[in-house]
């Protein structure tokens, strides 16, 4: 019965932080972060000198997601390596 | 997978070749013109795929060296890292030879700084892994035929 009690107590708490969450997010449809897009455009040319400004952001601002691009890559040749490697047994 | 015919097999002779200039091209100047470094990778992993096409598994698999794709796909991706890491000091990938645009003019490396260095590194990693991908999904084709396997004969050979 108290174990009963602290899930519904623990649902209804969840539930009120997803709620809460969703109401205070971005409003769906309406270009978010203009700021940050207008910093890249206005300093990425002086700072860096970054005549390309889409690899700038993917190769510096961003860096960290072509580190995520390049992880998938590097696991998805580790699948395909493992299944389809050489000297397996046959069924 | 059998080999193509004479005329598949001459054209692949003649300009295989400059899809990879035209992916190193466009692998090393990501950082002024479109592309970059999964772009050029990928152009330049195409030449497997086109070998392999026109002139049939067996061949290309006697003659290709999985080990330099190998090679490849460390180097790229352990150069990334590195010069991820080298920024560190102040954050991570933290632009730290880049020159601001009043005095970027003249050496070796561009303004840019790493933006265009990880932009070769990337194309390296891509090229390496899009290629073994290749090579290794075609080996798999074979291995579940069994021995069985008919001999690769093409339309002329």
């Amino acid at each position: 019965m108290v174990k009963k009690t602290v899930f519904v107590v623990a649902a209804i708490l969840l539930g009120a932080f997803v709620i809460g969450a969703v109401d205070g997010a971005h409003p769906f449809g309406d270009p978010g972060a203009a700021p940050m897009d207008d910093y890249f455009l206005a300093n990425a040319l002086n700072d860096i000198s970054a005549e390309n400004i889409v690899t700038a952001i993917v190769f510096d601002y961003r860096g960290f997601d072509t580190i995520g691009e390049a992880a998938v890559l590097f696991t998805a040749l580790t699948a395909v390596a493992t299944l389809l490697r050489e000297g397996r047994r046959k069924p | 997978m059998n080999p193509l015919s004479v005329v598949v097999r001459t054209v692949c002779d003649l300009f295989a070749w400059f899809m990879i200039v035209f992916g190193v091209n466009v692998l090393l100047h990501g950082y002024v013109t479109p592309g970059g470094g999964f772009q050029g990778g990928a152009i330049i992993a195409t030449f497997i795929a086109f070998l392999l096409v026109a002139y049939g598994g067996r061949r290309v698999a006697s003659r290709v060296n999985d080990r330099l794709f190998d090679l490849f796909e460390e180097v790229g991706l352990l150069v990334f890292f590195i010069l991820a890491f080298l920024g560190l000091p102040v954050t991570f990938f933290f632009n730290f030879l880049a020159k601001p645009l009043a005095e970027s003019a003249g050496g070796f490396i561009p303004g840019v700084g790493t933006v265009a260095l990880m932009s070769v590194a990337v194309g390296l990693e891509v090229t390496g892994a899009l290629s073994l991908i290749i090579l290794t999904m075609h080996r798999g084709i074979r291995m579940f035929r069994g021995e069985d396997l008919e001999p690769e004969t093409g339309h002329d050979r």
